[in-house]
């Protein structure tokens, strides 16, 4: 496993530099907005990689939080089935929002189920913790360049910085979820923090649908420019996007991976400095 | 009776007693709710025209900050005197200290505000020009809406370094889809628009959450 | 090619560098705690 590390370093790194060329200098160029649209490229690929990790924090959450015992563990596992039957059999008999292809909700369907399983096969209980640490950890700092490629690009295209529209506002609020998701985990003094911090995890999951709708409908009420537009999207620069989005993907696994072995590293480390300072303190005479 | 509402009844009317006979936090808390009010029509002039229409705002903000102070010190009692080690041991269900403790919040916010919305009614001339009725529904459900999170949070923040600030804190992120139902409600109500939409937002919220706490609430007892 | 445009692929490459240098110096800080275990 280790060897392949740096050697899936320098795909992404490449994969990377071809999705910056492509995004710089194939995509065409926006008629309304010009050069400036191409933030685009990395705005919208960012976001979507957060929203997967915090989706991947919400299900090692689930997990670390069913596997204690078998029978939560075989309905959670249930639970994960049906919604994956539910949303493919919505993508067949439900109608689809315009500009959206069945087969890819369908899609999205089986792969949220083969992701909870894939976690669960791949991951003792103890280290869905840990997985649930690291995606939200990655998941923050990828929310955070959202919301800073964002401003960058309202200002020449709007004038303004900030228009509280509806994407950005809700990203800032899922940015303040998670980032209070990793303060508890940083102030916790309870040997239980996994159970506390898995815990606010549903907490803030369960809070995301609430988020999306409310802010929509406020803004239904108050319309403001909207960042990012609306409307379909050229085929070229979809193509563009995906390429980019493939490409932050695999840094984005690449990161977690990383930021995974430090974190199991470091906590071997302490137990074991844990373990040193029992073994001193019976040594040491009274 | 059975055995859960009967231990949630009985914790319930305890810290009413409680607070009743010290009077000590009940006083404090009405003071510092009165103080929020007069500095928030200090700092948003009520002559204005534009704070008549953020009226609803304002006054949900200062429920907020009078209800963190209340739900700072829900388990303080029960901290001193070792009362959660033996809930721990007991088998009486943890839903049932919960339910105690959030409705006891609830009571003690729904005082507060008692006090704080007259006051606001009075220095900001509020003419409300929907139905006054509904105002009662949305601060019944939006106080729930903060303080069944609250005594959750309040509880999770327990074993945690600074546990003052660490209410708010977990506390103001989840809550931001509720508090805009509230104001916006509030709001549409004193300007005789349609709240219905808000209303429903508040009201799902409610279910969601507190069946999420009821569920929750034992694993968060037993965290060590 | 625009000022803005490069400014925010500039500050996502920052912070992205920014967090793995954060990483690396976490990790060489585990490693002297480690060469300090083994030596007891």
């Amino acid at each position: 496993m280790k060897k392949a590390f740096p050697i899936l370093g320098i795909l992404t790194a490449i994969v990377l530099s071809y999705a910056l060329y492509q995004a710089l200098v194939v995509a065409p160029t926006e008629q309304t907005m010009g050069e400036v649209q191409r933030i685009f490229y990395y705005h919208v690929t960012s976001a979507w990689t957060a929203f997967i990790l915090f989706f991947i924090n919400f299900i090692a959450s689930v997990q670390y939080l069913c596997r204690s015992n078998s029978g939560t563990d075989r309905i959670a596992s249930g639970v994960a089935i049906a919604v994956g039957a539910i949303v493919v059999a919505a993508a067949f008999f439900t109608p689809v929002p315009s500009g959206v292809r069945p087969s890819a909700v369908a899609t999205t369907g089986l792969l949220i189920t083969g992701l909870y399983f894939l976690i669960h096969s791949r991951f003792s209980r103890a280290d869905t913790d840990v997985l649930a640490m690291v995606s939200a950890e990655v998941g923050v700092v990828f929310c955070t360049i959202v919301l800073v490629t964002g401003p960058i690009w309202a200002r020449p295209v709007w004038g303004i910085w900030w228009t509280w529209d509806m994407r950005l506002t809700s990203t800032l609020v899922l940015w303040l979820i998670y980032v209070s998701y990793l303060v508890l985990r940083r102030f916790s003094s309870s040997g239980e923090t996994p159970l506390l911090a898995a815990t606010l995890a549903i907490f803030g999951a369960l809070c995301v649908p609430f988020v999306y709708f409310s802010i929509w409908f406020f803004r239904t009420q108050h319309p403001q420019p909207v960042i990012g537009g609306g409307g379909s999207i050229d085929p070229r620069m979809m193509h563009v996007l995906l390429i980019n989005w493939l490409a932050f993907s695999c840094f984005a696994f690449l990161i977690c991976w990383s930021r995974y072995r430090l974190e199991k590293l470091q906590r071997e480390v302490e137990q074991a400095q844990a373990m040193e300072s029992l073994t001193q303190s019976s040594r040491s005479p009274r | 009776m059975s055995a859960p509402t009967g231990i949630t009844r009985a914790t319930l009317l305890k810290d009413l007693r409680l607070e009743w006979r010290s009077k000590d936090a009940i006083n404090s808390m009405l003071f510092f709710s009165l103080l929020v009010v007069v500095v928030f029509s200090f700092s948003f002039d009520p002559n204005a025209e534009e704070s008549r229409r953020i009226a609803g705002g304002l006054i949900w903000v200062a429920i907020l900050f009078a209800a963190i102070v209340a739900l700072n010190q829900t388990w303080a009692r029960e901290i001193r005197n070792q009362v959660l080690d033996a809930y721990r041991v007991s088998p009486a269900p943890a839903n049932s200290l919960f339910l105690a403790k959030a409705i006891g919040n609830f009571i003690f916010v729904s005082v507060l505000e008692a006090l704080m919305t007259p006051l606001f009614v009075v220095f900001y001339q509020l003419r409300p020009l929907g139905p006054v009725w509904q105002l009662l529904i949305v601060a019944a459900l939006g106080t729930w809406a903060l303080v069944v999170n609250g005594t959750f949070f309040a509880a999770m923040s327990l074993r945690t370094r600074s546990r003052e600030i660490m209410l708010p804190l977990l506390l103001f992120p989840i809550s931001i889809p509720a508090l805009l139902g509230m104001v916006q409600a509030t709001t549409n109500i004193l300007t005789g628009e349609g709240a219905r939409v808000w209303i429903a937002l508040l009201l799902s919220y409610d279910l969601v959450f507190t069946t999420a706490c009821l569920i929750l609430f034992e694993t968060v007892l037993n965290a060590e | 090619m625009n000022g803005y445009l490069i400014a925010a692929y500039t500050a996502t490459w920052i912070i992205h560098i920014a967090y793995l240098l954060t990483l690396v110096s976490r990790y060489s800080r585990l490693k002297r705690e480690i060469e300090e275990l083994k030596k007891k």
